[in-house]
């Protein structure tokens, strides 16, 4: 295959971002190669095969799902967009969500794809609250939340305009921050209306295969409309001269010059490839006090029998958190398993259809600082024997089972904030970036831009998005 | 290619944006933006495809110029004309 080495826009990473980017760029005409280093395509939404069986790495549910006659949603505008099909996607609604908290306030809400369930279970469980809840739901509604140049803004301190009870503040914090907070405690208004918009607003689907249908429809879109992809083929240098990025330069040593990069590995993974490093006009000054990275552990557990053999109902994935107030930062300890996200990937509708295996996935922030770099042997121990705490924990929230979930189990796998960093290069398997966002995708150079996870729109969704909005923005509306 | 003619190609455009609008009831002298759920993503995408398919340069100062299905006959209409006489 003739292989050029000049572009007119050269893409870092072939996770969602990078490939919505892709068939933008190529669709209206853009010479352009994506670069991906690792030799799957997905990035923090890849899959891996293991004895037979394929994985998903990030996907517990796809986000923001709603029906085919809600209009004006970033569902609608990610398949205009990219020219999808809705029906390209195969996506098959979750039948129910539920958040749990423990102890003796325990309390339990429960939403679907239909709005209404939440604000039924808020009536029901607070009903001094309801009111105030509406209310939130209205500002969340009003909220220009695409704005690219918006400040930060306490979503806590808006969230308690409206929620008096810390239980049910907390409640509502824990599902927003768990599918999409980089920093931990509070996080941006903006970016609590993005995601709770996508969860409770909107909704979770699932292909019935999984987030390689989602990824094998973007690559086939891409190859189309004419996009290059170079796998196994990782940047190590953006090259700059004159204050411009000229190209960058590949792993084997290789150069491809380019008119603009785009990069989808995050900001300081970004910044560490441009060398000569800018000289900045000033020394910023930082603007908050920078926040440690937010990593997770997460366990896959292949079941013996269906979720529904085992009476575990119909709930699709569980928010639980054994104390009334919820701790959403990098842990102190390997893995803070006081809380956590099951997912039930069978209990989605998929009309009449069902998973050949039972799973059960369960997700829990973990300290990068304990993970990263344990010697293998100490690693496959810790592995282990978090393994077990965090079923222990996560089963506290679900139906007992009579013999125990060992007699269940057919095979496990786990990763850790090491296993993300390793395959994705994100640093401290970041998964949602860092705590500090870049909405507009400027970089130091005028021809290097981000999107992905460090943009700011985040899950699957939202990655696609930024990817389709920083082509527009910086390449497509402004070159023409 | 008459205004008729021009407005067609703005709707072929259009079908191919947004396949999930219903375009057989559209207005041609009311905002399209006012009929369908259009945003500026969209209208940027007409204009590109104008370019991508027909080789039309439409510049952001007359973005406002493909409103109505009409408008689009008026303001396109004599570049379609313009870019035949030159082939």
């Amino acid at each position: 295959m003739n292989r050029s080495s000049d572009y007119d826009v050269v893409i870092i990473g072939a996770g969602m971002a990078g490939l919505a980017a892709g068939i933008r760029l190529a669709h209206f005409g853009r010479r352009v190669c994506i670069f991906e280093r690792h030799n799957a395509s997905g990035g923090l939404n890849g899959f891996y095969s293991l004895d037979g069986r394929k994985y998903d790495v990030g996907l517990h549910a796809v986000t923001n799902f709603v029906r085919p006659e809600v209009k004006g949603t970033p569902l609608g505008k990610l398949l205009r967009q990219l020219r999808i099909d809705r029906s390209e996607f195969a996506l098959c609604e979750q039948l129910r969500s539920a958040v749990r908290f423990g102890g003796e306030a325990g309390a339990e809400l429960l939403f679907s794809n239909d709005p209404a369930l939440l604000e039924s279970t808020v009536a029901a469980q607070f009903p001094r609250e309801i009111d105030g809840f509406r209310g939130l739901v209205g500002r969340v509604r009003q909220h220009d939340d695409v704005a690219l140049d918006s400040g930060f803004r306490s979503a806590r301190s808006v969230v308690r305009e409206f929620i008096r009870d810390p239980l049910l503040e907390d409640m509502l914090f824990c599902p927003v921050m768990y599918y999409g907070s980089a920093t931990p405690e509070d996080m941006d208004f903006s970016q609590f209306v993005i995601m709770f918009k996508a969860l409770f607003l909107e909704g979770f689907a699932r292909p019935r295969d999984g987030v390689r249908v989602i990824l094998r429809v973007l690559l086939e879109k891409y190859r189309q409309a004419g996009g290059e992809r170079r796998m196994k083929c990782g940047v190590r240098r953006i090259i700059v001269r004159d204050g411009r990025a000229v190209g960058v330069e590949l792993d084997s040593g290789e150069e491809i010059t380019a008119a603009h990069v785009l990069s989808s590995i995050g900001s300081e993974e970004t910044s560490r490839l441009i060398s000569p490093a800018p000289k900045l006009e000033s020394a910023e000054p930082p603007r908050s006090p920078r926040h440690p990275r937010l990593s997770f552990a997460e366990t896959i557990t292949i079941l013996e029998h269906q979720p529904a053999e085992l009476g575990w109902g119909d709930d699709t994935i569980i928010f639980f958190n054994d104390g009334p107030r919820f701790d959403y930062r990098r842990p102190s300890v390997p893995v803070d398993v006081r809380s956590g996200v099951i997912c039930l990937p069978n209990n989605f509708n998929y009309g009449g259809d069902r998973l050949p295996e039972g799973v059960l996935r369960v997700t829990c922030l973990a300290d990068p600082s304990f993970w990263i770099g344990r010697p293998d042997a100490e690693y496959q121990t810790s592995k282990r024997a978090w393994y077990a705490a965090m079923q222990t924990s996560a089963l506290r929230f679900l139906p007992p089972l009579p013999g125990g979930l060992e007699v269940e189990t057919r095979e496990t796998d786990m990763f850790t904030p090491w296993t993300i960093q390793r395959y994705t290069g994100h640093v401290e398997g970041a998964i949602y970036g860092a705590p500090e966002k870049v909405r507009d995708g400027r970089t130091a150079l005028a021809n290097v831009y981000l999107c992905g996870t460090d943009q700011g729109f985040l899950g699957i969704i939202g990655a696609m998005l930024s990817g389709i909005s920083m082509a527009n923005y910086h390449i497509l509306a402004r070159n023409g | 290619m008459t205004q008729d003619e021009v407005k067609k190609v703005v709707l072929d455009i259009i079908a191919d944006i947004a396949p999930d609008e219903d375009l057989s009831q559209l207005k041609s002298d009311v905002r399209l933006r006012d009929q369908m759920q259009l945003d500026s993503m969209d209208f940027l995408d007409i204009v590109m495809e104008l370019r991508k398919r027909h080789g039309i340069e439409v510049p952001e100062a007359d973005y406002l110029k493909l409103a109505t299905l009409d408008s689009c006959g008026e303001y396109l209409a004599p570049k379609f004309a313009a870019l035949s006489s030159k082939s």
